[in-house]
């Protein structure tokens, strides 16, 4: 059973303050998800307008790098719900072990983009650097710009989501996230967010070309 | 020591507010308290209001001579551009939800605070973050693109501070998207017992549709904010047609904003006028829930109309259309409340005070303003109006005589509850009149200037046009001493004023329920609301009379 929530003003009832929480943040999901969909509107139009192109420089994406995160990510969701539902339900050292879980696969995350970032740049993949192998063509161009400009918006997006994490693991050391799960429970909302984004990004990015 | 002349601070005995708790510059900096944010807001948003004024008086006096003799052209153009951007992003969004909204949307649905109310304080460092940003760019000097920030001109070409001016608006946007989520979970799940959503006040709707607004549109513009960015920082070229990009995705993004952004300005003074005219004339609202359901409309069609910006841009013609359309569809809902309004009147006894006066005056200048959004809404005059001064005078009577007015007549008519004093009320309707005169006499000129053919955005002009432009420029001082009046009596009020009673317009909703000014969680005990919104009179004085049917039980 899940230990007496702390309440904050200006609520007097667990219950109604959960909901709130979770309300808010689903409030919160739809700004992102209108936000996202700005970036997936203007690909949808400049994929329509040269597909070739986009193909031509989609097939330069690294697909395996790619894949291999689109796998870390999927597991970090599964780690932060078991985290959280173990929480509600105060086991707590799986909740510990979850968040950690998390962590090191978030991280991992970033550290692998680092990788592929630093292949890309390698192979000439930057569209405002003065070798760019696609210079003069278009859709490349554009699929490059998309490909920089997004992934950096959602590396940001997972990096603002590992900080929400490592609140819980605080939490947790604190001793006050058994009464606080709720705080698990937004958390891993959003960090579910990031992951879906990811999932639209993965076909969008990697497989455009193939 | 007596209270009645001691300042604002001043109370009986033993009585406590939300003024008094605490005292010390840290207390209100850091206070959760959706009062005292409110008033942090008020303060900062009367700041931006006058440096955006600032910028408005220099492009007045530029156009008092058809020769560009007060600025050159390119200063004429970082003038428009920071009145424009101050005042939409940092005076008009946040004008009555973070201030009026903040401080009176809990205590009209019965609440002791916002559902987060350290989300509510973020939201004010934010917008003070933005601010920076955004002054920095001023202070640098200026950007030259228009509050627009059309592409390729803010990416390429400018040499202005684009790129920190648009950080700044990034950043505004986080502080109403939090107020908004913070609005919306308030009158979700913090409606007090018996507050049923169809005994809402129209004022707490508005807030509502505001933030849906605020909620789903503002995320579009942090995108289109963040692609310029990144085409201005890493040289990513998004938009650049050079590199296949198309400059006019940016206006469908931007637009798609910017376009409901106008009734994030008009929806709350809707709410604010509504408010005012059922007290003042002493009547039910007209149709009450027409009046909920046509603001609902407004805030859902409000973002199917973005295209009437792009009719010259090279938009397909059936896309036009469609948004020729849809734009006059929209119309209905507003001429709904149009009537609502004058309904709402018939067999009011009707007290032509301060807040009534400026709220008559919305009524007015919002027709007009949206009348001549009919015109620029029919594809074939607006190739001929777009891009002139009749879509200045347009937009200016909708978002300065509409929008302002409603905020400055909300501003008096809960003065009293919100510091506990009353203003001089023969200096406010001079005030208000003065404001309505001198607002037409600024605007109307512009409507016959763009009908002229004189196009926006130029610091010369020829000369036949110079009679209109020196109407319009003696108009803004008139215009400008009706802003700058209510600075003087508020201020007098503070110190001085008379105590005010916890109703002193004998007006419905929970806010007059409890003290002026309220204590710090609003009501010493939570409200129970038993009756309908607006009982003025019974049921069987209403039109239709005794057969009025109501969902609620009878007052
Ligand atoms: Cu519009």
């Amino acid at each position: 059973m899940s230990a007496a929530p702390i309440l904050v003003e200006p609520f007097e009832e667990p219950e109604r303050q959960r909901e709130a929480m979770v309300f808010g943040l689903w409030l919160f999901l739809a700004t992102e998800i209108l936000f996202f969909g700005g970036f997936f509107f203007l690909y949808a139009v400049a994929r329509m307008q040269d597909p070739d192109g986009f193909a031509r420089g989609g097939a330069h994406a690294n697909l395996l790098l790619g894949t291999i995160n689109t796998i870390l990510l999927m597991t970090s969701s599964a780690t932060l719900t078991i985290a959280e539902r173990a929480a509600r339900d105060g086991w707590m050292r799986a909740a510990r072990w979850g968040i950690i879980f998390t962590l090191m696969l978030g991280t991992a995350f970033l550290v692998v983009k680092g990788f592929e970032y630093r292949e890309d740049l390698a192979e000439h993949l930057f569209p405002a650097a003065p070798d760019f192998s696609f210079a003069g063509e278009t859709g490349a161009t554009r699929f490059w710009s998309f490909y920089w400009f997004i992934t950096l918006v959602h590396a940001i997006h997972l990096t603002i989501g590992l900080g929400c994490v490592a609140r819980l693991l605080w939490l947790e050391r604190q001793g006050t996230l058994a009464r606080r799960w709720m705080v698990a429970e937004v958390t891993t909302l959003y960090w579910h967010l990031v992951d879906i984004v990811w999932l639209l990004l993965w076909p969008l990015l990697y497989l455009v070309g193939r | 020591m007596r209270s009645d002349d001691t300042g604002l601070l001043a109370r009986e005995p033993g009585e406590t507010s939300y003024l008094t708790e605490g005292t010390t510059l840290r207390s209100w900096l850091l206070s959760t308290d959706h009062k005292r944010i409110a008033i942090l807001y008020a303060i900062s948003i009367t700041g931006f209001f006058f440096i955006g004024g600032a910028a408005a008086t220099m492009i007045r006096l530029e156009l008092f001579t058809p020769q560009g003799d007060f600025t050159t052209a390119d200063e004429y153009n970082r003038l428009f551009t920071l009145h424009g951007v101050i005042m939409v992003w940092f005076f008009l969004v946040p004008s009555i939800p973070a201030t009026l909204g903040n401080f009176l949307l809990p205590l009209m649905v019965g609440a002791k605070d916002v559902a987060f109310p350290r989300l509510n304080l973020m939201s004010w460092y934010l917008y003070i973050i933005a601010g920076i940003f955004t002054l920095t760019a001023l202070l640098l000097g200026g950007v030259d693109t228009g509050w627009t920030f059309y592409t390729p001109l803010s990416t390429l070409y400018s040499n202005s501070y684009v790129l920190l001016a648009a950080f700044g608006i990034f950043v505004v946007g986080f502080s109403s998207i939090a107020t908004g989520i913070n609005f919306i979970a308030t009158v979700h799940l913090l409606r007090t017992k018996g507050m049923t959503w169809m005994r809402l006040p129209l004022f707490a709707w508005a807030m509502y549709a505001t933030s849906l607004v605020m909620v789903l549109a503002t995320p579009v513009l942090a995108m289109a904010m963040l692609l310029i960015c990144a085409e201005r920082l890493f040289g990513l070229p998004i938009f650049d047609p050079r590199a296949g990009g198309d400059p006019v995705l940016f206006q469908h993004i931007f637009w798609f904003y910017s376009h409901p952004a106008v009734y994030i300005m008009i929806l709350p003074a809707m709410g604010v006028v509504s408010e005012i005219i059922a007290c003042e004339a002493r009547r039910r609202v007209f149709g009450y829930q027409f009046m909920v359901y046509a603001m609902l409309v407004i805030a859902v069609i409000g973002f199917l109309v973005w295209g009437h910006h792009m009719f010259v841009a090279g938009q397909s013609p059936f896309a036009s259309m469609i948004f020729s359309f849809l734009s006059f569809v929209i119309a209905v809902p507003s001429a709904i409340k149009v009537f609502n309004w004058t309904g709402t009147l018939y067999r009011g006894s009707i007290r032509f005070s301060a807040p009534m006066l400026y709220a008559l005056g919305f009524v007015g200048l919002f027709t007009l303003g949206g009348l001549t959004g009919l015109f620029l809404a029919s594809i074939p005059v607006d190739v001929h109006l777009s891009d002139t001064y009749f879509v200045v005078a347009h937009f200016h009577y909708i978002m300065v005589g509409g929008a302002v007015s409603a905020f400055f007549g909300g501003l008096h008519f809960w003065w009293p509850k919100i510091t506990g004093r009353m203003y001089s009320e023969s200096f406010a309707r001079f005030a208000a009149i003065t404001l309505f005169f001198g607002f037409n006499f600024t605007f109307f000129p512009q409507f016959i200037l763009g009908y002229l053919g004189m196009p926006r955005r130029y610091h010369e002009y020829p000369p036949e046009f110079q009679v209109w432009n020196v109407m319009s420029s003696t108009g803004a001082v008139v215009l400008a001493i009706g802003y700058l009046m209510p600075l003087g009596y508020f201020a007098y009020s503070l110190l001085n004023g008379k105590r005010a009673s916890d109703n002193p317009w004998e007006a419905t909703g929970l806010e007059w329920t409890t003290n002026s000014p309220p204590p710090k969680h609003n009501f010493l005990e939570p409200p129970v609301v038993l009756t309908e919104p607006y009982a003025y009179h019974d049921w069987d004085e209403a039109p239709g009379g005794a057969d009025e049917t109501t969902q609620d039980e009878p007052a």
